[in-house]
């Protein structure tokens, strides 16, 4: 039907920020013709806002540090919910990551001895944050961005052709993935600035896409995060897990409106800062779970010293993981102790001198100033909860990062299992590296594998996905009045912040789904004006379809899980329960007969449960018996080392 | 709290456009960005307009504001009277897509032109040992956003289209400048800023400087440093043969 471009590559990489880029370069210098396909210009991929830093326990400020040190507040902070194995290869391998990086010309903060200085990051027990001051996610993008360059050069030395052997297409759409008989065949897309389509054949797909939080109204993240890359994972056959699992940065803006949610890096606590009610109180200590008693610190003179002399004194609780901060603040601010536009104070004045401040957290100086006429070197801030980032995502190998279906891979926030019901900070970007490293070495084994025996697309399903990408332009609504994409995406942003939360509810949670249901048949008539050239109403009415689709996975799995933990708390079901430790959920697509389309085709998400495999004995052993027995079974922990005797 | 603002949009492709004249609402702490998705979202849902962070981050959402060059995101509406027309225009310098969306591939062109960083030989991975002091210098470059606000701004881009196939522009300039300071490259670059990436044609008027978000202070402490070191080995070949390893 209509005219498509066409391009041939072994390996096609969805997504170019930190996982999608160090994927490509992987999977490049093993000889694959790769593609980089990104939604927005080449290097501003979400990993540009990361702040804090990378997590690698690299011991350069505490020789103390080491991958086990790493691994137990990995599996700590997502309440032993993780997928075991990815969490040790990444604590194992981050360091690596890391030192790669200045071999690509990266240049971290030092500390006096000229290694790469760490910083403190909640979690985290010892300093582990590689930084550059807050523009941490920046200097990584950009580096990796230059190593392709790098490598485009090499290619042109000896092809003539910067484009040889691997290629950026920069505001490119992907909005299906071929499959032939089970297997990936390719991708289809368009170009966002003529609107034209294109076909990737290709026999491996990595995907690397970020994450969900544009369906919440308060979020951290950027437009791009629509969900795209977990949509076409259901949607080709491969499963979810996790997707119950959001988690909400503690210390988001909240005034003025327009700039709510986005983020006040972490490491304004770790560098000093204390959070304050409206009373003046610094209430995290009245927060501190029992899980974690032993490692924080129930006053503020030992809070105080810890900063100087971490190893005799137990960390101030502002630095808690995540869900315990957010879901305090949540609780000040519900009791009628928050600050004035609802949120609560986060105060590093008091703390620090204002050169100290700028000097460490320019950034966030900048933003305050900037955004909200608020000088933090004398004033505190004001800060609630954001959405910030999925734990759940694509069910992948751990040392390959394939998915269920052959010829799929999945790395960064698109992944699912690393950080179990909640990640720490920094360790997204070192989970980026470490299996955007592995999900370009498993794609390129594979493409080898395979040899000749490749799939190629059938033109029928090609054509099926360019008439899907048309459907908004068309001139009916298959059933009802024709919609405007906008709007749908603001009531879809409502429901997802009131009904499936920070905090959530049996009975709001049914409703959810009502309205996403109603939602789902409503995006099918979304009808948008102009042509196909640079039209973002066209674009988000094709993001709508994945926003809705992947909204339900989280709706459908917080609703069956019947605890709380992490990243998911209920308010009917307050406790962590250690039944459901070891049980995930998986959201996978219900496929049916009839239908025109493969998108036709898909009816709904089914929740299956998948039991979590027990951890290695080994690595069992590296956690005292009476820390475990508060996630665990007395039966799972058979196998440790006390146990036995 | 809340006002009616008149805006003045450039709407329209490489073919034809106008200035369009719209009502729009604005609120109490809003953006330039903020009300061109208002006006996306209420009057003209295919309004082409560039953006990712909304927080000064990415550098996505370079525009010219009242005709000075600025990122959308980080314009606040209070910079402005209420009764004030606010008129915003795509980046001159580049051709123009479609409504605010400008082709900046030329920039990408240029990146690729600089060689990169060149590593150590003798060094493996995890035994790079840097000072602060001397990483401080490159640092300042890298806080660059891309935004190419001031690629669109200097004159010699801006107002000789034919220079572009010579001159890489300031910001590409200042990555040389970026790598040259890097403690531990060991490629040597200043006289190829002359010859292959035209700093000759910089006549340091610092306007780069001025519409950088990142307050970064190009001319100052990237273009005129390379112009000296240029100057300098120009006068003392010799000094090439002494160094090998950057101080
Ligand atoms: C404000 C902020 C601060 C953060 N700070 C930290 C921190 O300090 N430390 C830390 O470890 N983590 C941090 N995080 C989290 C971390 O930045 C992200 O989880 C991480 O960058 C995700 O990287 P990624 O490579 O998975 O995807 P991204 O960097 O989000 O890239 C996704 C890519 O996929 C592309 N894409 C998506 N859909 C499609 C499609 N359909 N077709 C084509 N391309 C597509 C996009 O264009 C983009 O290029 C922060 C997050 C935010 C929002
Ligand atoms: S200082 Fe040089 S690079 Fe900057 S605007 Fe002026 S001429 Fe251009
Ligand atoms: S140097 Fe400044 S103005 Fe130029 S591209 Fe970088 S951030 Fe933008
Ligand atoms: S949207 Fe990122 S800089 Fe404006």
């Amino acid at each position: 039907m209509t005219e498509i471009e066409r391009h041939a590559f072994d390996v096609v990489v969805i997504g170019a920020g930190g996982a999608g880029l160090r994927a490509a370069i992987e999977a490049r210098s093993r000889g694959m013709r790769t593609a980089v396909v990104c939604k927005s210009l080449f290097g501003k991929a979400h990993t540009v806002m990361a702040e804090g830093g990378i997590a690698a326990a690299m011991g350069n400020v505490n020789p103390n540090d080491g991958w086990q040190v790493h691994f137990r507040d990995t599996m700590r902070g997502g309440k032993f919910l993780n997928n075991w194995r990815m969490a040790e290869l990444h604590a194992k391998e981050a360091p690596e990551r890391v030192w790669e990086l200045e071999t690509y010309g990266a240049l971290f903060d030092r500390t006096k001895d000229g290694r790469i200085s760490q910083r403190n990051f909640g979690g985290h027990e010892y300093p582990r944050l590689a930084h550059v001051g807050d523009r941490t996610g920046l200097e990584l993008i950009r580096t990796l961005q230059q190593q392709i360059v790098a490598l485009q050069q090499r290619d042109f030395q000896e092809f003539g052709d910067y484009e040889a052997g691997l290629r950026v297409f920069g505001e490119c759409t992907v909005t299906d993935l071929l499959v032939e008989s089970g297997r990936v065949a390719g991708a289809f897309g368009y170009w966002r600035e003529s609107g034209r389509f294109l076909l990737f054949e290709a026999p491996s797909v990595v995907l690397a896409t970020g994450g969900i939080g544009k369906s919440y109204k308060v979020t951290s993240n950027s437009w791009e995060y629509t969900g795209d890359g977990h949509a076409l994972a259901l949607r080709a056959g491969a499963a979810l897990i996790n997707m119950e699992f959001v988690q909400f940065h503690p210390t988001g803006m909240v005034w003025p409106p327009s700039v709510k949610g986005i983020l006040v890096t972490e490491s304004v606590r770790g560098d000093g800062g204390v959070l304050r009610n409206s009373e003046g109180r610094r209430f995290m200590f009245d927060y501190i779970p029992e899980v974690f008693k032993e490692k924080y610190a129930d006053n503020e003179t030992e809070a105080d010293r810890w900063y100087d002399d971490p190893d005799h004194n137990r960390r101030p609780p502002e630095l808690l993981p995540r869900d315990e901060v957010a879901r305090a603040i949540n609780a000040e601010v519900k009791a009628g102790r928050g600050s004035p536009h609802g949120g609560v104070f986060l105060d590093i004045a008091s703390r620090l001198p204002g050169e100290e401040i700028q000097r460490r957290l320019p950034s966030m100086y900048h933003q305050f100033r900037e955004l909200a006429d608020v000088d933090i070197t004398r004033e505190p801030m004001e800060v609630g909860p954001t959405c910030h980032y999925v734990m759940g995502g694509v069910e992948v190998d751990p040392d390959s990062a394939a998915s269920g279906v052959p010829g799929l891979f999945a790395a960064g926030e698109v992944a699912g299992g690393m950080h179990g019901s909640n990640r720490l900070g920094g360790n997204s970007l070192s989970d980026l590296l470490v299996f955007g490293r592995r999900a370009g070495m498993g794609a390129a084994s594979y493409v080898e594998s395979i040899g000749q025996d490749r799939p190629t697309p059938v033109e029928s399903e090609v054509d099926n996905a360019a008439r899907w990408a048309l459907a908004p332009f068309g001139e009916r609504g298959p059933d009802g009045p024709p919609e405007n994409p906008y709007t749908l995406q603001m009531e879809l942003q409502q429901v997802m912040n009131d009904l499936v939360g920070i905090i959530r509810r049996s009975d709001e949670m049914e409703q959810a789904l009502k309205k996403l249901d109603d939602l789902g048949r409503r995006v099918r008539n979304v009808m948008v004006e102009g042509h196909r050239q640079y039209n973002p109403g066209w674009h988000l009415a094709l993001d709508l379809r994945n926003m809705v689709l992947v909204s339900e996975c989280v709706a459908r799995s917080a609703l069956e899980r019947t605890e709380s933990r992490g990243g998911h708390t209920r308010d009917d079901f307050p406790q962590m329960d250690p039944e459901w430790r070891h049980q995930l959920l998986a959201c996978e697509l219900e496929h049916s007969e009839s239908g025109e389309s493969r998108a036709d085709r898909m009816d709904g998400v089914r929740v299956l449960r998948r039991p979590q495999p027990a951890m290695r004995p080994d690595l069992l052993a590296l956690f005292e018996l009476a820390e475990l027995t508060k996630f665990y079974l007395a039966e799972e922990l058979a196998e440790h080392p006390s146990e036995k005797g | 709290m809340g006002y009616q603002a008149h805006f003045r949009v450039w709407r329209g492709d490489a073919d034809s456009g106008a200035l369009r004249d719209f009502r729009v609402e604005v609120n109490e702490g809003e953006v330039v960005l903020d009300v061109i998705h208002r006006l996306q979202a209420t009057q003209c849902p295919d309004l082409a307009v560039r953006w990712n962070c909304k927080a000064g981050k990415c550098g996505s959402c370079s525009a010219e504001i009242n005709g000075r060059p600025r990122l959308m995101c980080m314009t606040r509406m209070s910079t402005f009277a209420e009764d004030e027309t606010v008129t915003v225009t795509p980046m001159r310098t580049f051709p123009l897509v479609r409504d605010l969306v400008t082709d900046v591939s030329y920039n990408y062109a240029k990146a690729r032109e600089i060689p990169s960083f060149q590593p150590p030989a003798d060094l493996a991975p995890g035994e790079y040992r840097m000072q602060q002091v001397d990483v401080q210098r490159s640092q300042e470059f890298r806080k660059c956003i891309e935004c190419f606000l001031c690629q669109n701004t200097c004159h010699v881009v801006r107002d000789h289209e034919d220079n572009e196939q010579a001159f890489a522009g300031p910001r590409y300039l200042m990555r040389v400048a970026e790598l040259e300071m890097h403690p531990l490259d060991t490629a040597d670059r200043h006289q190829d800023a002359q010859t292959q990436h035209g700093l000759g044609f910089c006549n340091i008027t610092k306007c780069c400087t001025e519409v950088c978000p990142e307050h970064i202070k190009i001319t100052d402490n990237a273009l005129i440093p390379l112009k000296e070191r240029v100057a300098d080995r120009r006068y003392d070949p010799l000094a090439r043969l002494f160094r090998r390893r950057k101080e």
